[in-house]
Order: structure tokens, then C-alpha cells, then sequence
């Protein structure tokens, strides 16, 4: 079985933009928002949802990067040890509301790893959660509040998310899953 | 990666380019309000210290202590070793007591090595005798890199006490590795024979050397390892291989002064030269916290077993 394209260039962009436009809707406005995403992919799709608020707000939230690795439930699990990611957040997150932005919404076990590195920075005052791509089997309780699209998924296939900014295009694929891949605890999401 | 880090030819180029990097994005969590991140909770990191080091084992601690992992700092002055125990017998016990990772100092060269025999936790090599400190050589490095940008190509001179120092061993074997081009520079007394072997170069003119420099990096001379007379005299020492003012001027503009410390001022570099804003000793000093967060991390954040080249693949792929 081969890769089947689940999202293509224009499905991503319209659900960046409609993320946007309920981010804002939520929050009244883009005052107090920051949006942090998590690397890597997550980060590019955050600096793609605050030019979307600035075009439609006139003004931009601050974007920061968050890699989660030292956060990770399975360090030591794996024959290496996760490779690490930047993590850039400017200024102060306590009294803001911060949207944490991923590619896909999996296990959950990312983004509980994002809030707990996230609360070392500050106190927000709220924190939600922005994913293009929510492909079920949750093993937290954890849900987005905004959502690209649905897509259930078999927990043996991978959803693989490509974006301009790293890999050269646009695009959502399904796949079956690599052989010899780790179960859900390893894979992010 | 290697289970333990013994040497600096245990680790390949990749490998040091791969701990340089985690090192980069470790050193943020220095400049956090809560600087720990909970990587290594619940692993217990032995320093094991046979030789006196007050920066060494204090730099260990806090890379263990901000990755969350339980730190006992082992000196041998009031303890067990001082009543005689062997190596052998206190690796038994620090064993026995679960510890993941030992950090070890020693007095002789290869007691890392040895360690590694009775253990089944990684061990690091935190300086032995005159062998090797490859901690110190990628901190060096990071440095380096982080400051010039490359190595490929890089003139770098180590002046002074070369044969007595693990640094200039490490160090040179590290440059090499990773493209430059090393000179060791001092009187023929303090540079061992066998330098040629490593890929460096030999010059007892250091009047010669500064003037084609990219680094310029200076060895403490360890009197206290010197069991026979190496030169006449310390100021002899001072004024024919030491860094000083009118030396510093002959250094080409953008070249650094590196130091592993500690700094005998006046001997190996003047003082007010080791107070330059080139001179990197407490840059060094930062980013040896975040190496050794890079490696402790590294080594025991894998579960230990082989790597095949395909989990190598499908790891990177994950994160």
C-alpha cells in the first residue's frame, strides 16, 4: 500500500485561515494571544497562523518555538536519545493567553509534554490548542480547540504532515506505519 | 553514540557535530527563569573525583542537576578511599547503589577504561592522568565553533606544557577530526615525542606561530605533574612562551586566546591579556555546563542497546 494524500496545498491553507478567524473569535481579538509552536513543523504552521491574524487584526501576536523533547514520557526508551529542537519564546507568557500550535494531534503525549515545559516559562492565563490535523487514539485526556480537519486514522498507519518552509510543499499523507517502528509511545503526537 | 565517553576518538565527527548541536539548544535552558528540565528525572549521576577539581566536578553537578538527575559528588578525602579502598571495591558499591552514569577523575591514565569493566552504567571521563579530558576538548570546540563558525581549515596553535596535559591530547585529536589545522607550540621538553603521530604540527618558535592565527590556546603549566626540572626557570618560561602584551599584538585581528583554566597569570599569559575581551575562559567555562548537559543527556537518554543504521534513520524521522 502506498502513500494516499489526505489534505493538499489548498485544504491546508483554507484551514489555517479559518483556524485563524476562530482564534480569534474565541479571544475577542489578538490582544494577550502568543502563539507557540512546537517544533518542528508546529512552529511553521504558528508564524503562518499570525500573518493570517495580522492580515485579518492589523496586528501580530508574537510567535515562539518549543521543543518538548526534554519533556518526553520515553527518554531512554529508544536505542538514541530524541534529537533536540530549538526552543526560542520571547518575552514573558504569565497573563497571556497561549495557543499552542502541532501538526498533528495523536496520543496526546505532546501536548501534555508542551504544557508542562510551557508552565516553566509562566503562568498564562489560558492555554488552548490549535492542530491542523486531529487523527484520533488518544491515550491523555486532552482535546484541541481548533481543529484543520478530522481524520480518522488505524493506529498502524502514519499521518505525515509536509510544509513548504521544510519539506518544499504543502500536503497531508497517510501511510503504513515503517517497519519495526516503536508503538505509540514513541512517535509524537 | 558510544555507551561511555572515554576518549575523543570515541566519538566521529557526526557525533561531535551532534553533541555540539543538542549543547546549542541546551544552553537556553540556562537562560530560563526555572532553569531544569526534567529529562533525566529519577537517574542517579556519580561524580567520582580522585584528583582535586573544583570546576570540573561543580560543572558536571549543575548539567546533572538542570536535566533533573540526582547528583552524589564522591571525593576521596574523608571517605572510604581514604581508607584504602580500591577502585575496584568503590565501583562495586557505587554500583551496587544503582548510579547510571560515573563521572570519573583520576590521577592515573586509563582508570575510565578500567571502570568500565566493573559497571553497567555509562562512564565519563573527566580527566585521567595525562591522558585524556574530552569533555573539556567539545566544550573547546563549541567554543570555537559558536565564535569563528567552522573548523575546516582553522589555524590553531596549543602553547605550552603539552606533554604533561589530557587537554592538548584531546583537544588536538578532537581538531584534527574535525578539519583544522593544529600546531602544538612550546620548549622541545614539554612537547611529547609522539605528537607528530597525532596530525599536528611541531614549532618551538611561538614568535613565529601567533602571527597565522585563528586561535590561539594556552595550557596551564602543571608544575605539580612535573617530577624533573622541564625548564630553568618560571620567568624564563614567562618570557620565551608566554602570552604576553607585546605578543598579543601579533596576533592577526579576529584570532581568540582560549584557556582550559585554571590561569597561572603571569606565567603562561599576562594578566591583563587574560582580561581581554578576545580571551573566551568564561565563555568556556558557560558552555562546559551545557556540554555536559549535551552529553549526559546523549548518553543516558538511550536505552543502551545497539543502534542499527535504520532505528538511527526512523529516530531522527520521529523527532
Amino acid at each position: 500500500m502506498g502513500a494516499g494524500r489526505l489534505l493538499d496545498e489548498g485544504e491546508i491553507r483554507r484551514s489555517v485561515i479559518r483556524i485563524a478567524h476562530e482564534i480569534l473569535e474565541r479571544n475577542r481579538g489578538a490582544e494577550s494571544l502568543m502563539l507557540v509552536g512546537i517544533a518542528a513543523r508546529g512552529d511553521d504552521l504558528a508564524r503562518r497562523l499570525a500573518a493570517e491574524i495580522e492580515r485579518i487584526e492589523g496586528t501580530s501576536p508574537p510567535v515562539g518555538v518549543l521543543d518538548i523533547t526534554f519533556y518526553r514520557d520515553d527518554i531512554g526508551l529508544h536505542a538514541e536519545a530524541p534529537e533536540v529542537h530549538e526552543t526560542r519564546i520571547e518575552g514573558d507568557i504569565t497573563g497571556r493567553t497561549v495557543v499552542l500550535v502541532d501538526d498533528v494531534l495523536y496520543t496526546g503525549r505532546t501536548i501534555r509534554a508542551a504544557m508542562d515545559a510551557l508552565v516553566d516559562f509562566g503562568r498564562p492565563t489560558a492555554i488552548q490548542l490549535a492542530v491542523l490535523v486531529d487523527r484520533g487514539h488518544r491515550e491523555l485526556p486532552i482535546r484541541a480547540d481548533f481543529v484543520g480537519k478530522n481524520l480518522p486514522t488505524r493506529r498502524d498507519e502514519d499521518v505525515r504532515v509536509a510544509l513548504r518552509e521544510l519539506d518544499g510543499q504543502d500536503a497531508v499523507f497517510v501511510e503504513p506505519a515503517r517497519a519495526g517502528a516503536p508503538e505509540t509511545t514513541g512517535d509524537r503526537s | 553514540m558510544n555507551k561511555h565517553l572515554l576518549s575523543i576518538n570515541d566519538v566521529s565527527a557526526d557525533d561531535i557535530v551532534r553533541i555540539l548541536d543538542t549543547a546549542e539548544s541546551l544552553r537556553e535552558v540556562g537562560t530560563r527563569v526555572i532553569k531544569k528540565v526534567p529529562a533525566l528525572r529519577g537517574r542517579t549521576v556519580v561524580n567520582l573525583f580522585y584528583e582535586n577539581s573544583t570546576r570540573t566536578r561543580i560543572s558536571f553537578e549543575l548539567a546533572a542537576k538542570r536535566l533533573s538527575a540526582d547528583v552524589i559528588n564522591f571525593t576521596t578525602s574523608g571517605t572510604s578511599v581514604a581508607k584504602g579502598e580500591s577502585l575496584k571495591d568503590t565501583a562495586l558499591t557505587l554500583q551496587a547503589m544503582g548510579a547510571d552514569a560515573i563521572v570519573i577523575r583520576h590521577s592515573s591514565s586509563g582508570a575510565p577504561y578500567t571502570l568500565t569493566k566493573w559497571v553497567h552504567g555509562s562512564v565519563l571521563n573527566a580527566g585521567d592522568g595525562t591522558h585524556e579530558h574530552p569533555t573539556q576538548a567539545l566544550l573547546d570546540l563549541y567554543t570555537i565553533r559558536e565564535k569563528l563558525g567552522r573548523f575546516e581549515g582553522l589555524r590553531v596553535a596549543i602553547i605550552g606544557d603539552v606533554i604533561h596535559s589530557r587537554v592538548a591530547r584531546s583537544l588536538s585529536f578532537g581538531l584534527v577530526k574535525m578539519g583544522a589545522e593544529v600546531t602544538l607550540v612550546g620548549p622541545p621538553t614539554l612537547i611529547p615525542p609522539e605528537a607528530p603521530q597525532w596530525g599536528v604540527g611541531v614549532s618551538h618558535d611561538i614568535d613565529g606561530a601567533l602571527p597565522k592565527l585563528d586561535v590561539c590556546y594556552l595550557l596551564r603549566v602543571q608544575r605539580e605533574r612535573q617530577r624533573q626540572q622541564y625548564f630553568p626557570s618560571v620567568r624564563e618560561y614567562s618570557r620565551l612562551f608566554g602570552l604576553t602584551r607585546e605578543r598579543v599584538g601579533m596576533l592577526p585581528e579576529g584570532c581568540v586566546i582560549m584557556h582550559p583554566g585554571p590561569m597561572n597569570r603571569g606565567v603562561e599569559i599576562d594578566s591583563d591579556v587574560a582580561d581581554l575581551p578576545q580571551a573566551l575562559m568564561e565563555e568556556q567555562v558557560t558552555n562546559g555546563i551545557a556540554i555536559r548537559m549535551a552529553l549526559l543527556y546523549l548518553l543516558l537518554g538511550s536505552s543502551g542497546e545497539e543502534v542499527s543504521p535504520d532505528a538511527r534513520t526512523d529516530a531522527r524521522a520521529r523527532a
